[in-house]
């Protein structure tokens, strides 16, 4: 049930979005979330793609310092309070959540929500046992 | 290169010592060379070395040429000594030590007795004296004070002199200009780029030159041009004199310009002032460059025999007007090795490298990058960031920067800006690794 993402470093340097996802293109990768966390100098890209473990490669093999975190995706109701529900699950619970970003989608009436977990094996658990959906890794293309 | 200078007054501190005849000055230096070795005997370190060479005593160093057999000390000898040091007395006989940073870490010692730490400030009161300062100024010491010789080595010459001593440290430019008119200072010590930015700051502040009662200023701890003398006296309508001094010669006090101006008289009588070829370690002639080379002749301590500076310069031929023998040191004109001076404090490149290199989240390529921010020299240190480790996030990256911002600052006392950036950014070269991109212009 975790996914994989990919955080990248980059440094606040003309055309290296560009050079990324240009890269990403090439190769045959599909971007389906996408988030930066920036500072004055630098920023980290966060994307959950297609096909990770490809998109990996390509970037360390093209000089990119990446790596990959597990993250889990989670089946949000496209209403106002929708995403207050899950939270208020979450915090019941005392899961923590270091970082969270929207997807590139929606199905139907639900869009989805990446979520950085400090634990994310208790936050599953909490999770399926208040019946709130997470994407199977198989099923990103699905969505 | 003499600057005209019409009407000066010269004034010594120890008139008699400071225009002894060359003759009674050679004689003085043999004297004083085998007391120095009778005590560096007293040291294993130099009992080791000075028997090798024959030597056992004193007595048989026969004449001051004889100082060539002696073999050359380095600051790694100095090093490999620490924290024990080079001492020659009892410990119950030190009063001060002072450390300096070494390139890897290890520290260097310098032990002083109550009759060295006199005899230092003496020679720094001879310096300040011959520069003009009388026991009616006001001397404000801009520079840090603590283990840096500068600070407390001015402070006691001018204290010996009877100014009255304003001891700022450094920093905080807004109080320095405060006190400096409130207190009418007259004489100020302070770093060249330090001055000049003392001055950028003044309007800012809300000051104007006509505050201040400044006559002089003792600007040193780094090397700048006969250029940037002139900018400074003309900026601030004062006279400005150069001093050149080591920790390992005490400090402050080796060398100075007198009201003439025109080259740093090093005091004979303290110190055996040779230049040697730095390939070859013969001696040169006066007039021509190479490393400096100094024996100490009245420390108690911790005496020192033929220390390679690593600093270059040439010895003036001739008698300066004011009539003293002690032979002229030029300006600095550069180093032997790769040592860096910013803002009046020395930096090895070795010594960030051994802190990036015990990170393992960033890579083995770093670039120092220098450059200026106004008049005070800026310190950026680039590193890239190692795939491998790169955990994806921002705080990891924060903590990281700020880690090494804090152990390079505490490494090498100047507070370093820490650029982050991706690997294989950074300048690859085919031979020896550039690791420094000098961009400030000489002062």
């Amino acid at each position: 049930m975790k996914i994989t993402q990919i955080s990248i470093f980059l440094e606040n340097r003309k055309g290296r979005l560009y050079d990324v996802c240009s890269l990403l293109g090439d190769n045959g990768i599909n971007i389906r979330a996408l988030t930066i966390a920036e500072t004055e100098n630098f920023g980290v890209l966060r994307i959950v793609t297609s096909d990770a473990e490809k998109a990996v490669k390509a970037l360390k093999e093209n000089g990119f310092a990446a790596n990959i975190t597990d993250v889990v995706i989670v089946e949000v109701e496209d209403r106002p309070g929708g995403l207050a529900k899950v939270l208020k699950t979450l915090n019941d619970n005392k899961i923590n959540i270091e970082y969270m970003h929207a997807f590139m989608t929606k199905h139907g009436d639900n869009s989805y929500m990446v979520f950085r977990f400090d634990d994310p094996d208790s936050a599953i658990k909490v999770l399926k046992e208040n019946k709130i959906n997470i994407i199977d890794g198989n099923k990103i293309s699905e969505i | 290169m003499s600057n005209k200078v019409n009407k000066v007054k010269v004034n010594y501190f120890n008139e008699k010592k400071e225009t002894l005849s060359r003759k009674e000055l050679e004689k003085l230096q043999l004297t004083r060379l085998r007391e120095s070795v009778d005590r560096a005997l007293k040291i294993d370190f130099y009992k080791k070395r000075l028997n090798d060479i024959g030597v056992k005593s004193g007595n048989d160093i026969e004449k001051l040429s004889d100082i060539n057999k002696i073999p050359f000390t380095t600051k790694d000898d100095l090093r490999s000594s620490y924290p024990k040091g080079l001492i020659a007395v009892n410990h119950d006989k030190i009063i001060r030590l002072h450390t300096s940073s070494g390139t890897t870490g290890t520290p260097t010692v310098i032990y002083h007795t109550k009759k060295d730490v006199d005899n230092w400030s003496t020679l720094v009161a001879r310096c300040m004296v011959a520069a003009g300062a009388t026991k009616k100024d006001v001397f404000q010491n801009m520079t840090g004070y603590g283990l840096f010789t500068g600070g407390l080595g001015m402070h006691y010459g001018a204290e010996k002199v009877g100014m009255t001593v304003i001891p700022t440290g450094s920093g905080n430019t807004r109080r320095q200009l405060t006190l400096m008119q409130a207190f009418k200072t007259t004489i100020v010590h302070a770093t060249p780029s330090y001055m000049l930015h003392v001055f950028e700051k003044m309007s800012e502040f809300g000051f104007s030159l006509n505050d201040f009662s400044l006559k002089r200023a003792f600007l040193g701890a780094e090397p700048y041009t006969e250029n940037t003398r002139k900018k400074l006296e003309e900026l601030f309508k004062i006279d400005v004199y150069n001093s050149y001094g080591l920790s390992e010669m005490s400090g402050p006090g080796v060398s100075f310009e007198c009201v003439y101006k025109d080259g740093m008289h090093t005091w004979e009588d303290a110190f055996i002032m040779q230049i040697i070829d730095p390939a070859t370690g013969k001696e040169m002639p006066d007039g021509e460059e190479g490393e400096i080379v100094f024996t100490t002749l009245m420390r108690e301590a911790t005496p020192i025999l033929r220390y390679r500076t690593r600093d270059r310069a040439f010895v003036y031929k001739g008698e300066c007007q004011c009539k003293r023998t002690h032979r002229r040191l030029s300006r600095i004109v550069g180093r032997t090795d790769d040592m860096l001076i910013v803002n009046g404090v020395n930096i090895f490149p070795s010594q960030v490298e051994s802190v990036i290199m015990k990170y393992p989240e960033v890579g083995t390529n770093y670039l120092i990058h220098l450059n200026k921010k106004g008049s005070l020299d800026n310190l950026t240190v680039k590193v890239e960031i190692y795939s491998k480790l790169f955990k994806g996030e921002l705080s990891q990256l924060d903590n990281l920067k700020k880690k090494l911002t804090d152990e390079i600052h505490s490494s090498i006392i100047v507070k370093p800006i820490v650029e982050l950036h991706e690997p294989g950014s950074l300048p690859v070269s085919e031979g020896k690794a550039v690791r420094v991109i000098d961009e400030r212009k000489e002062l």
